[in-house]
């Protein structure tokens, strides 16, 4: 097959597309996303790894600076995120009820709505929701933020001053994305409970309050909780590492921090997928 | 190679350089000075300039212990500085202050925070800290502006920021990088006697002269001030020697830097 007519000036990402046959270039285009993946999952991990020997070694260190910037934290990654969480607590109970009522309803199996809602809203969208919302939200914020500091110098700015930049930049806003990650979770996933039966009952299901939450209480158990807890603080130090990473990991100028947002936010999305994956598996070995 | 020791020679010099490639922070593949052979004794006062992209901000970084010699080795009081934050790397890193060029504050800080950090993240709180975050504003003369983010002042009051923050800790070593680059001359007066002070031993340093090392693209400031010279040409650092020797040394570089006059340019006429 002849090479496309079309030149792309060089160094064009797409330039070796255009330089083999079609087939060579798709083989080179995979080639080149696998490679790119190894090597991001191995700086990842590699800088995941040293924010997790930090945090554990630096414990109670230089907590008047530490401590604020965590709190600080959390509230981005949390409270400040709460009017729009509600917002889609109230959205995600009428998607779920408002899509299985009518199903239910015709085969008079209404008994089910609770443990619908555990199975969908508590174990999987609950979460995952809630971890692209922090997304969008916080991790973006921090990658810009983080990636200016780099690229303003102010990483070389703390090595001078005696001041680990993991500790100053990284912890807080890992431990931050955790916590505030973990709390809008439960807020979330209680106010779509809250709406569903909101929605239900504004479709004329007979179905007492009592009942409701007694099918979803029979439908939990406590494995939710723990795959639940671990979860949102796997999707939010996760989440924060592959932000900080792409903010702060290799030198960076102002014109490269919009490209690296754009990276870290597909990594963290193929992140959060996995995350998810990972806890199905679980939740089928454990079932 | 060139090797200068200015003073003393038994005692511990401050720093040491001894074949020392400086590469670039930004890039260490690009190199930017080879063959560095620099020794500075406490207490003295250098001066060391060079033209754009001579290689005097790396220079510093290396000296700071930013970044690490590609070749050679660096030592700190006689030890070598290695990369860390233990107890021990941290104490001896702390020896050190630098004033980058334009201040490299952190931007989500107020400029009073800027000061305060090393000391609340070294120190903690306590009455003396806060007295002395205040006594480093008073130096700065900014005051005023202490609950102002980075980006409401100017460059020259963000480095005046960067100065005061360098000294919180009370180093031995202060490195100035570019500090009168763009100034307004009456800047440019605070800072000169600002330096003078810190030289002959500031109050806010406990009267303690500091050794001091200020890169430039003009050495007529600190012609009558520092004590030794070296100017940063093709890759190489060229120790110049002391002040009284500066008028017999014929190194191009240097009778440029130090010129009273700009050379009249060609007029480019217009076609």
């Amino acid at each position: 097959m002849r090479t496309g007519i079309v030149v792309p000036p060089e160094g064009s990402d797409t330039a070796f597309f255009w330089k083999g046959s079609l087939a060579r270039g798709y083989f080179r285009f995979f080639g080149r996303l696998l490679v790119r993946f190894i090597l991001s999952v191995h700086g990842i991990g590699a800088f995941a790894l040293i924010t997790f020997g930090v945090m554990l070694s630096k414990i109670g260190i230089a907590t008047p600076v530490i401590r604020p910037m965590t709190l600080l934290q959390i509230a981005r990654a949390g409270l400040r995120l709460l009017p729009l969480a509600t917002f889609l607590s109230l959205a995600l109970g009428l998607i779920v009820i408002g899509q299985t009522v009518s199903v239910l309803s015709r085969v008079g199996a209404n008994e089910l709505l609770g443990t619908i809602m555990v199975t969908t809203v508590v174990r999987e969208l609950g979460p995952l929701l809630t971890a692209l919302l922090v997304l969008c939200r916080a991790g973006t914020a921090t990658v810009v933020d983080l990636g200016t500091a780099r690229a303003m110098g102010e990483v070389e700015a703390l090595e001078v001053l005696g001041i680990d930049p993991v500790h100053y930049f990284v912890v807080p806003r890992v431990v931050g994305m955790a916590v505030g990650m973990f709390a809008l979770t439960v807020y979330l996933i209680i106010g779509a409970l809250l709406s569903g039966y909101l929605w239900a009952f504004l479709q004329d299901v007979p179905l007492s309050p009592g009942d409701y939450f007694s099918q979803m209480a029979s439908a939990l158990s406590g494995l939710d909780f723990v795959l639940l807890g671990a979860k949102s603080i796997a999707f939010g130090c996760g989440i924060a590492v592959v932000m900080c990473y792409h903010g702060l990991a290799q030198p960076l100028t102002l014109g490269e921090v919009s490209r690296a947002t754009v990276r870290a936010v597909s990594q963290s999305i193929v992140f959060c997928v996995l995350i998810e994956m990972f806890f199905i598996v679980v939740y089928l070995l454990a079932g | 190679m060139n090797s200068v020791s200015a003073t003393n020679s038994s005692a511990v010099p401050a720093f040491e350089m001894r074949n020392v490639t400086v590469t670039a922070t930004r890039d260490a593949s690009i190199v930017v000075l080879e063959q560095v052979n620099w020794t500075v004794e406490a207490g003295d006062f250098w001066a060391v300039a060079g033209l754009l992209r001579s290689g005097k901000s790396d220079l510093m970084a290396l000296a700071a212990g930013i970044s690490r010699p590609a070749r050679g080795v660096h030592h700190l009081f006689g030890q070598e500085l290695v990369a860390g934050y233990e107890h021990e790397r941290l104490a001896l890193r702390l020896r050190v202050g630098l004033v980058f060029d334009g201040g490299q504050l952190l931007h989500h800080l107020t400029l009073e925070e800027n000061i305060a950090l090393p000391l609340l993240y070294h120190r903690g709180i306590g009455p003396d800290v806060s007295a002395r975050i205040q006594a480093l504003l008073e130096l700065t003369g900014l005051e005023p502006w202490a609950a102002s983010l980075p980006s409401a002042v100017n460059r020259n009051w963000q480095q005046r920021i960067g100065l005061a923050r360098a000294l919180a800790l009370k180093p031995e070593i202060l490195l100035l990088d570019n500090p009168l680059t763009g100034l307004d001359p009456r800047d440019v007066g605070w800072w000169l006697d600002t330096v003078d002070a810190l030289a002959a031993g500031h109050p806010i340093m406990d009267g303690k002269p500091l050794t001091l090392v200020v890169t430039g693209d003009d050495l007529r400031p600190w012609r009558h001030r520092a004590r030794q010279f070296a100017v940063l040409r093709n890759q190489q650092f060229i120790p110049v020697g002391p002040r009284d020797q500066l008028d017999d040394n014929h190194e191009p570089l240097l009778q440029e830097l130090l010129a009273l006059e700009m050379r009249s340019l060609p007029r480019t006429s217009k076609t």
